[in-house]
């Protein structure tokens, strides 16, 4: 069974349709990737799916259960929502650390406040997100005191304390310097090896290549392909999945 | 040495009451500005008109002023409703005061301006705030209190400092306002030895008194500023 199901998603921002019909599915332990242009619709995508925006239709459904029908939007009370979220992490381009809480107590908020256990489990749980990341001597540290590369990897952390069934990584190696992306894609591919199912948002297409077990190519709020790398990368069907792959190909 | 001890004691003495001024306008007007910041921000355009106008009121006529309609402007408008005929409990129990008591008058016309003035920075602060903070705490699964309180607060906090230690220290020099209304502060107290023994320099005495207490709430502001120095937003 699909761990996430997409029907039909319909997103418009004022009248301008930015999500025009998304359908897609996803195993668990797969990993997504989608690319295409800026504008094409990747990043209203993933707010769709983490309730950051509401698509006026469509459904959502994740193992099995329906979680989001755009027909019953403004009858869903903002709890549910809260509840239904927690099925999705996201992981943001601009990491969005809570600068006056250490590394350890980042990650602790949420599953504290959410009554995840004890405090001891949710501490013990946090470290060993932390070790995964790569931070333990971090631990203590402020958001400030740490470089980009590393932010990213205690968002990263953050997310997956919450264990959501899917991790969506709104482009996380944009903001940051280039030498500093190698550790936070490294990181992605290891949580792959560790069955975690996710959606990447990205313009490093080397690392959607190499990670990823479905490409979703979009164009104008549309999936123009969509398929296994070898399909998209090595065998693009569409002109214009050929046209972006050529131009960003170009850039190097 | 005699009239030195004396004028010092005198002079304590109407520090005490500008001091209790101070206090008392920051305790009622620091939560009262969040709550009125919070009006100013608001979904619902009429509440937030409503709010923003009497901002601008407030903000836009004197203190001096604000004291006077709020000390004699109850009893007035009181005594002119019983001329008019009218008879309610509530009507002539305020037009039997005569006069509000003094310091209440105070107390009520500094918290409220005061509130207007913070509100304003809070607002300010409350904006400065990224999206992404929000929005990290929408995806963790946390109620909008939760995120006010947990995530966006202390941050606020930490920007507001500056503007509102500024503000702090214009409130300990605007209490000599309450003289206006013979509410008895370290000025008037000072003007009194003008009045009783035609001695001047007790008034510029009390500015040694303004000068010390700034000087410590500068300290402590500073103080707070290096504590929340630890982190960055």
């Amino acid at each position: 069974m699909a761990v996430l199901e997409v029907n039909n998603l319909k997103k418009s921002f004022d009248r301008t349709e930015v999500l025009k019909d998304i359908s897609f599915s996803l195993e668990k332990g797969e990993v997504l990737s989608i690319i295409g242009s800026s504008g094409s619709g990747k990043t209203t995508l993933l707010r769709c799916l983490n309730f950051l925006e509401r698509a006026e239709k469509g459904t959502i459904a994740v193992n099995g259960k329906e979680i989001f029908n755009g027909e019953n939007l403004k009858k869903t009370p903002e709890s549910v929502i809260r509840e239904n979220r927690l099925h999705f992490g996201l992981v943001f381009q601009s990491f969005n650390l809570f600068p006056q809480y250490t590394v350890l107590q980042n990650i602790t908020l949420a599953p504290t406040l959410l009554k995840r256990g004890t405090p001891e489990e949710i501490e013990e749980k946090a470290k060993s997100l932390i070790a995964r990341v790569g931070l333990t001597e971090k631990t203590d540290f402020y958001p400030c005191q740490l470089s980009g590369g590393q932010q990213q990897r205690v968002a990263i952390a953050r997310a997956l304390a919450l264990t959501p069934d899917v991790l969506c990584f709104d482009e996380p190696t944009s903001a940051l310097d280039p030498e500093l992306t190698g550790e936070v894609l490294k990181v992605i591919r290891d949580l792959k090896n560790g069955d975690c199912t996710m959606i990447v948002v990205t313009h490093e297409m080397e690392f959607a290549k190499s990670v990823s077990d479905k490409i979703m190519f979009m164009a104008d709020g549309v999936i123009e392909e969509m398929g296994t790398p070898e399909e998209v990368f090595g065998n693009p069907k569409s002109e214009k999945t050929r046209a972006f792959l050529n131009s960003s190909l170009e850039q190097f | 040495m005699d009239q030195f001890l004396r004028v010092t004691g005198n002079l304590l003495e109407g520090f005490g009451m500008t001091l209790q001024i101070f206090a008392i306008t920051l305790a009622f007007a620091l939560p009262l500005g969040l709550i009125i910041s919070f009006g100013s921000m608001s979904k619902f355009p009429p509440l937030r008109w409503l709010v923003k106008t009497f901002v601008w009121i407030i903000r836009g006529t004197p203190l001096m002023l604000q004291l006077i309609v709020i000390y004699y402007g109850p009893g007035l408008a009181a005594k002119w409703a019983q001329s008019l005929g009218s008879s309610f409990f509530l009507i002539d129990w305020i037009a039997s005061w005569t006069l509000m008591e003094r310091f209440t008058a105070v107390a009520v016309s500094f918290v409220i301006n005061y509130a207007c003035y913070f509100s304003e920075i809070y607002r300010g602060g409350i904006e400065s705030i990224s999206k992404g903070q929000y929005e990290a705490g929408q995806v963790l699964g946390m109620t909008k209190t939760q995120i006010f309180f947990k995530v966006v607060l202390l941050q606020v906090v930490k920007r507001i400092i500056p503007p509102m230690s500024n503000e702090i220290i214009t409130l300990v020099k605007d209490t000599s306002l309450a003289r206006t209304i013979a509410v008895y502060e370290v000025i008037w107290q000072a003007q009194a030895f003008i009045k009783r023994d035609g001695l001047l320099w007790p008034l510029f005495y009390t500015a040694v008194f303004y000068l010390v207490f700034s000087g410590i709430l500068t300290l402590l502001f500073n103080y707070i500023e290096k504590k929340m120095s630890y982190f960055r937003s």
